[in-house]
């Protein structure tokens, strides 16, 4: 029997996916990934939720934070495309203007 | 017609708006014409208002114009109005009349000065300052008057601020009057604490109903009034700014620190006689203070090398005489001798300056001799002022010194008043000494003038000869206003009389016990011997010693070369003064400075700057700029709240 437990521990296990690889990544397109990967650990929590608590607004909230995120995704990524035409890199290493 | 003493004060205040906005516009004809001008009309009101306070009844001559009031507090309260009595009476005259003649005489001196309208800008702030002071109806009104003199004898002595030594003397000046002035201030304040006012007529009459003689709010009060007068008459120990204010132009010598200013503080001391009254311990201190300071300046005048630094000592010394007249309760001698010093010492004054005029500003008597024939009108005028001073009758000195003496001998207070009256003779020996001394170096013997010098020396021009003529003719002719003896004709007796209850009582008192011990006209006249013997030998130990034996005057000058030094160095009052005051007062401002403002206070506008700054420094550390630092920021935080919330 799959419960409640499960899938708190799966989206745990998501969400510390993505937050190590925003944090260890360098590469500018893993790290927004990851981020997708943290979001998508927070809506395995709410379906979840939702499930248990006999509660359709969590999966409700699900549809959009999964539409948000697209809209994010193509942000992050047009903002990844000039990045890249500016510096010729998507290290995020290089990417130190706002240094002292 | 009284009422014509509001006027009086008002002309040269008009006269300073105008020059004090369109002066250097104006050409130097209009500007000396607007100035003399405006004195001379306020002589003609004070001699109106005179006039017509003559016409009053013996006994209530006084006339108070109050034009608006000022300060209303409460119960204090203190209106702009003017006291017009026989004393302010022979002040405004004597302002005005000798500040006439010497506003002429500027217009003759000053006239080749690129600084003609300012000059004669300040010239009438002094005049209408000096009338505000005398005139004034109340401690406030004096007061005013008092600090405006001031403020314009630091401008006029410094009137020449491109020249160190001036401005210097200038500040000199100033500061030591501060001192003096702080006293005064306290003095006020303390007047106004015990009666609630300041109008001088509710004080003298309150003053004898709240306080018995010796009571110490009288002593403090007059004591403190009195550091004032020190301060403005140049009195021990406060005399050292006197003979330095005469880098100044010659006429504001004459002025300011001769005829006018420096007297102030007698009129003050004078005015407030029915206080002093009340202290007789202060009148005590004023008398010795007085004899001191006559006795003091008269040494330093013997030996004094300068034209000027000569008349500027004897004048501290005249000024002596006055506080010593006061100070024994004498207050008519006291006034009478301000007045016949204001003429001949004005004379001998604007003659120096004359002198000096003609020497191409050469003050230095070693280098003169011998203009009796170049400068007849200057050399005649000088003379009858040095006559004057050395009290030779019947000119003006004589009768007034010789009052005042005789006042001192008849003060009858025990043997120590005696040495007072000795000191007073021994002075007049000095006065005519070194007067004389001036007048052989100056006018006559050899000429130890440079040849490029005497060439051009002349005559000054009417404008400088002619107030020197009027004010010989006063001179000469002033001393009859107080003819001794024959106290009916005696004029300022009878005039000031009045202005003196408090003192008239003290005085009766006085000449009875003297009358019971000697018959009155036998010690008058034997004094008055005495004195014309002293004059008389004064001047001829100076014609001795100066012109018939001048090897004399260098053998004595080795031979007590200690005192000769003494004097020479004005027994090192400046250096004495240095040493315990200026240079301690500098010290600590250069501690103030090093330690308190640079450390303290720009320490601590700097310290917070560079905590800010360092802190700063180790906090930007934080701002990586990588995007994943703030991250594990974040995350790190989240974990704290985390484990805070479970735990």
């Amino acid at each position: 029997m799959i419960t409640l437990t499960h899938y708190l521990v799966l989206g745990a296990i998501v969400f510390l996916i993505g937050i190590m690889g925003v944090l260890l990544r360098r590469n500018v397109i893993i790290i927004l990934l990851s981020i997708e990967l943290m979001l998508n650990a927070v809506n395995i929590n709410m379906v979840a939720f939702s499930d248990y608590l006999q509660n359709m607004s969590g999966q409700v909230f699900v549809f959009f934070i999964m539409t948000v995120a697209a809209a994010e995704a193509a942000i992050g990524l047009a903002i990844v495309v000039v990045l890249f035409r500016n510096r010729e890199t998507i290290d995020v290493d290089r990417i130190n203007v706002m240094r002292w | 017609m009284t009422d014509a003493v509001a006027l009086v004060p008002l002309f040269p205040l008009l006269a300073v708006l105008v020059n004090l906005f369109i002066g250097k516009r104006l050409s130097k004809k209009a500007v000396g014409i607007l100035a003399c001008g405006a004195v001379g009309a306020s002589l003609g009101a004070s001699v109106l208002a005179v006039a017509g306070l003559m016409a009053m009844e013996v006994g209530h001559r006084s006339v108070e114009v109050i034009l608006f009031p000022w300060i209303v507090s409460g119960g204090f309260q203190v209106p702009i109005g003017f006291l017009l009595d026989p004393l302010s009476a022979v002040m405004i005259l004597v302002v005005t009349g000798v500040g006439f003649l010497i506003h002429v005489y500027s217009t003759g001196y000053m006239h080749e000065d690129a600084g003609f309208a300012r000059y004669f800008l300040f010239l009438n702030l002094f005049v209408f300052a000096m009338l505000l002071l005398v005139l004034g109806n109340s401690y406030l009104l004096l007061f005013i008057g008092w600090e405006g003199v001031g403020l314009c004898s630091y401008l006029l002595i410094g009137f020449w601020f491109t020249k160190d030594s001036a401005s210097d003397a200038g500040k000199k000046a100033f500061i030591v009057n501060r001192v003096g002035d702080f006293g005064f201030i306290l003095g006020m304040l303390l007047i106004v604490y015990h009666f609630g006012t300041l109008h001088y007529g509710q004080v003298f009459a309150r003053a004898p109903e709240l306080f018995h003689a010796g009571d110490l709010p009288m002593v403090l009060i007059t004591a403190l009034l009195f550091v004032g007068a020190m301060g403005k008459s140049a009195q021990l120990p406060l005399h050292v700014w006197l003979p330095d204010a005469m880098e100044g132009p010659t006429p504001v010598s004459a002025l300011i620190h001769a005829a006018t200013m420096v007297t102030a503080g007698v009129y003050m001391v004078c005015r407030s006689s029915a206080l002093y009254e009340l202290a007789p311990v202060i009148l005590s201190l004023v008398a010795v203070i007085g004899c001191l300071t006559a006795f003091f300046a008269g040494t330093i005048a013997l030996v004094q090398n300068d034209i000027k630094r000569v008349l500027a000592y004897s004048t501290v010394s005249q000024l002596g005489y006055m506080f010593l007249a006061a100070g024994v309760g004498a207050y008519v001698a006291a006034i009478f001798h301000l007045v016949t010093h204001a003429f001949f010492k004005a004379l001998l004054f604007l003659g120096s300056g004359s002198v000096i005029h003609a020497l191409h500003e050469e003050q230095d008597i070693r280098k003169m001799g011998g203009l009796k024939k170049y400068m007849p009108t200057t050399h005649r005028t000088f003379v009858i002022g040095s006559l004057a001073i050395a009290g030779i009758p019947p000119l003006a000195g004589f009768m007034s010194k010789d009052e005042i003496l005789y006042e001192v001998f008849n003060a009858g207070k025990g043997t120590g008043w005696v040495l007072l009256w000795i000191g007073g003779i021994v002075t007049a020996l000095m006065t005519a000494f070194y007067m004389f001394r001036l007048v052989y170096l100056t006018f006559y013997g050899e000429s130890r003038m440079d040849e490029e010098v005497e060439k051009h020396v002349h005559e000054s021009p009417p404008p400088i000869t002619v107030p020197l003529t009027i004010l010989a003719v006063l001179s000469a002719v002033g001393g009859f206003l107080g003819i001794p003896v024959i106290k009916k004709w005696n004029i300022m007796h009878n005039w000031l009389g009045e202005a003196f209850h408090a003192a008239a009582e003290h005085t009766t008192e006085a000449a009875t016990h003297a009358a019971s011990a000697v018959s009155h006209l036998t010690v008058e006249l034997g004094l008055m011997t005495v004195s014309v013997v002293v004059a008389v030998s004064g001047i001829l130990i100076a014609r001795t010693i100066i012109l018939r034996r001048p090897a004399l005057a260098e053998k004595m000058r080795n031979d007590y070369s200690f005192l000769y030094s003494l004097f020479l160095n004005k027994w090192w009052v400046d250096e004495l003064y240095d040493l315990t005051i200026v240079n301690p007062l500098k010290r600590f401002a250069d501690m103030c400075w090093s330690v308190f403002d640079v450390k303290g206070i720009d320490g601590t506008v700097n310290g917070t700057a560079k905590v800010a700054n360092v802190s700063g420094g180790v906090l930007r550390k934080l701002q990586t700029g990588f995007v994943q630092n703030y991250a594990l920021g974040i995350v790190i935080g989240l974990a704290l709240m985390l484990v805070l919330a479970f735990f």
